[in-house]
């Protein structure tokens, strides 16, 4: 996967940081060079390697003398908030326009127009479920649209086409009449591969986005390109105004910091990243998971340090004593419960605990709305009821349900829950008594 | 004299042939960005000092030299300025060039670029690479310059996994007029060698081309796979696949080193060919390449057009990227 090694390298520099116990400017400047040669070899474009390396640095030193947070954390926090910016902070969906929706797909020779093309009708047919119409422009490469119009097959979408002895503007205009005519969502044009000097071509281009204004141009840059990927970025946005990036070949074991570098030079989005060569493996493009992937926080190290930056430590230990004592109601549930929405999303725990199931965003949603549903009836009961849950009686359950307009069932489900809680708690205690579980409680609670 | 200075004058005296003339033009946008900043930067130093070497650096890295060849070339650098007192940018910038060459030449056994048939039976050329390198279009070009040579070419065509491959090399092969083997869609390219070594061999061919599908490195089943086409062919024809090309596009950044070094293992590489050098990209990943793994560039695509695949020299391509007719 992408961008593993560069986590790996990032991961080698925090151990060795960790041994100390401070940061000087001295282990700091040899974090720094090993951090910009990490930068450079995934080929992230010196510029912004440069322009990275001079904000870590500035913001490092500045907050040394202030806090007390071990050095390597405080350094892999500010790294992962300018990866996070420089990355950009949003991810982005195709524009739909209410009628037709008409991509042009742009780029280099064999950067995977055609591929992408393919995966992205395959998209939005089934997952979206749009009309969609593929057009081939290619006339130059021999059998491009041989190649396109078999995918079209493949997927069951339809395909417009002239042949190869017909200039593409024409192509993209009579594609584009059809696509009016006929009643479709959305117009995929697959153009030819061109370098972006090549100005007889650049024109062609840019004539087709006079004619036909598409609503999104999207330029395909290639997850192994390397220093030059920014000039590429920048002649072709400049020539057509582009919309988006797509990255391909993302499954490969390139690092692929040339996304890095032309979101942070042109600031156009990255909205896709094709992850293999099935017609579905096209996914949305994450910004916060890449810079997470590049600092390495797939471990559960990571989720204790950013659980220890979440909540009040003193909180932490007094909920960790109170909860290894069996002195545990509801208004403790109910904490533990924001304390690790606060940690992030379960999708986000889940994604860095190594070997825990991904949650969908269903799953998500379920879980948040529990949440809601915990605080409601905790809320409705008096503090002693909260502390002393068993004692509950129907009567009670009853005024506790109407007060919060849930129904019985929710109010004992939230007292099983606790129930079930405790008993957790007492196992924990046990296996730390024994020596089975040393030190504290996962997610590091309490942990002194 | 230094190389540089042998370079100028090697070129300012040749009347320029149509090979020069090819070098020069294909890499006329690599130069503007690589060999005018290295100019520029001469003029804008008196002498050298530490933020000159840092400049250095980064035209290099921009170059896609990679960052530990280029320490290793500035750190050499540094040393010969301290050591010779030599101070005027423009004799380091000949002493880089120089370290260039030389790295380069001792990082592998003598170059001889052709293809190298054997004196009986069919030569096989197995063709390689990751997805959208340029494997097909390079081997039109290599099998129009061998056809020109008045050698018989067969093309198979062993993708039998992107759509349209198999399209796209027999509409090269009608241009061309050579022979072509093709299997099943999604058939096993294996089978597709195993076809094409008993045709080349029985109607006596001189060159045997086979197109692979790309395919990146990392995926271990699709490298495999190529393991077994080498087993086959090596069944049928003695010692085939005699050579081993694999493409590497000229805008690749530093996993160019872990292309070769991946497809090395499953095949004997026997050379690279270095494709769309008419860009603005400069190719610095090759020296990286051939300071880890010693492969040699046999090949450089320095155009569109069928005659633009030209025998790779090192004396020429430095030329066009460092010197040419500014």
């Amino acid at each position: 996967m992408a961008f593993e090694s560069l986590a790996d390298k990032f991961q080698s520099i925090f151990k060795k940081m960790r041994k100390e116990d401070k940061i000087t400017e001295t282990n700091m400047a040899s974090a720094i060079k090993e951090i910009r040669v990490a930068l450079l070899e995934a080929d992230v474009n010196f510029k912004v390697v440069k322009a990275f390396i001079e904000d870590v640095k500035t913001k490092a030193l500045g907050q040394d003398v202030l806090t007390k947070v071990n050095p390597s954390e405080m350094l892999i926090k500010i790294c992962h908030d300018e990866l996070v910016e420089l990355l950009g902070a949003d991810n982005t969906d195709i524009k739909y326009e209410k009628g037709l929706t008409t991509i042009m797909m742009v780029g280099l020779q064999g950067s995977g127009k055609t591929t992408s093309t393919g995966k992205l009708a395959n998209l939005m047919k089934n997952k979206l479920n749009k009309k969609v119409l593929l057009a081939g422009l290619d006339v130059y490469r021999p059998a491009a649209i041989d190649q396109l119009g078999t995918i079209a097959k493949q997927l069951n979408v339809d395909f417009f086409e002239m042949g190869t002895e017909v200039n593409p503007v024409e192509v993209a205009t009579k594609a584009k009449e059809t696509a009016l005519r006929e009643g479709y969502d959305v117009l995929i044009m697959d153009t030819a591969g061109r370098l972006q000097i090549d100005e007889a071509l650049m024109d062609e281009l840019k004539n087709i986005n006079k004619t036909v204004h598409p609503s999104e141009v999207l330029l395909l840059v290639d997850a192994m390109a390397g220093q030059d990927a920014v000039n590429v970025a920048n002649a072709f946005n400049a020539d057509l105004r582009l919309t988006g990036v797509i990255m391909s070949k993302l499954d490969g074991d390139a690092k692929g910091g040339a996304a890095l570098s032309i979101k942070y030079l042109t600031g156009l989005p990255i909205k896709f990243a094709g992850i293999g060569e099935k017609m579905a493996d096209l996914d949305i493009f994450y910004p916060e998971r890449m810079a997470d992937r590049i600092l390495g926080m797939g471990d559960v190290v990571s989720l204790v340090e950013k659980a220890k930056e979440a909540i009040d430590e003193k909180d932490a230990e007094k909920q960790a004593r109170k909860m290894m004592d069996g002195d545990f109601g509801l208004d403790d549930l109910l904490k533990q419960m924001k304390m690790v929405q606060k940690i992030g999303s379960l999708g986000a725990i889940a994604k860095m605990i190594p070997g825990m199931p991904k949650l969908t965003d269903e799953q998500q949603e379920a879980a948040k709305n529990e949440m809601k549903i915990f605080e409601a009836v905790i809320n409705s009961m008096t503090p002693y009821e909260r502390r002393h849950p068993n004692c509950l009686k129907f009567s009670h359950k009853n005024r506790v349900a109407k007060g919060c307009g849930m129904t019985n069932a929710e109010v004992n489900r939230v007292i099983r829950k606790w129930e079930q809680s405790k008993e957790m708690m007492k196992q924990m205690k046990a296996m730390q008594k024994s020596g089975k579980m040393p030190g504290g409680f996962p997610g590091g609670f309490g942990r002194r | 004299m230094g190389l540089f200075a042998f370079l100028k004058e090697k070129f300012s005296k040749k009347k320029k042939d149509e090979k020069t003339e090819k070098y020069e033009k294909g890499l006329s946008k690599s130069r503007q960005a690589f060999a005018s900043r290295l100019d520029d930067l001469s003029k804008r130093y008196a002498e050298v000092n530490e933020e000159y070497f840092e400049e250095l650096e980064q035209i290099l890295i921009e170059a896609d030299v990679g960052v530990s060849l280029t320490i290793k070339l500035v750190e050499e650098l540094l040393e010969k300025s301290e050591e010779e007192g030599i101070t005027e940018p423009s004799k380091i910038n000949e002493e880089l060039i120089d370290a260039m060459f030389v790295g380069y030449v001792e990082s592998g056994g003598s170059i001889t670029n052709e293809i190298h048939f054997r004196e009986n039976g069919p030569t096989v050329l197995l063709v390689e690479g990751v997805n959208g390198v340029g494997k097909t279009t390079s081997i039109a070009k290599l099998s129009k310059r061998y056809m020109d040579q008045g050698k018989s070419v067969l093309l198979v065509a062993a993708d039998t996994f992107r759509a349209g491959a198999v399209e796209q090399l027999k509409i090269w092969a009608n241009r061309l007029g050579c022979p072509i083997i093709t299997g099943k869609e999604n058939g096993d390219p294996a089978s597709v060698c195993y076809d094409g070594a008993k045709y080349a061999v029985e109607h006596n061919i001189d060159l045997m081309i086979v197109d692979t599908a790309g395919r990146l490195q990392n995926k271990a089943n699709l490298m495999q796979e190529l393991a077994k086409m080498n087993r086959v062919i090596s069944r049928e024809i003695e010692d085939a696949p005699h050579e081993t090309f694999l493409i590497i596009d000229a805008t690749t950044g530093q996993n160019g080193v872990s292309q070769a070094k991946s497809f090395k293992e499953v095949s004997d590489i026997t050379g690279i060919v270095i494709t769309k050098m008419d860009g603005t990209s400069k190719g610095g990943i090759i020296l990286s390449i051939r300071e880890e793994l010693g492969v040699p560039v046999r090949f450089i695509g320095l155009g569109e057009r069928m005659e633009d695949l030209e025998e790779f020299d090192l004396d020429e391509y430095l030329n066009g990227l460092l010197v040419g007719n500014k």
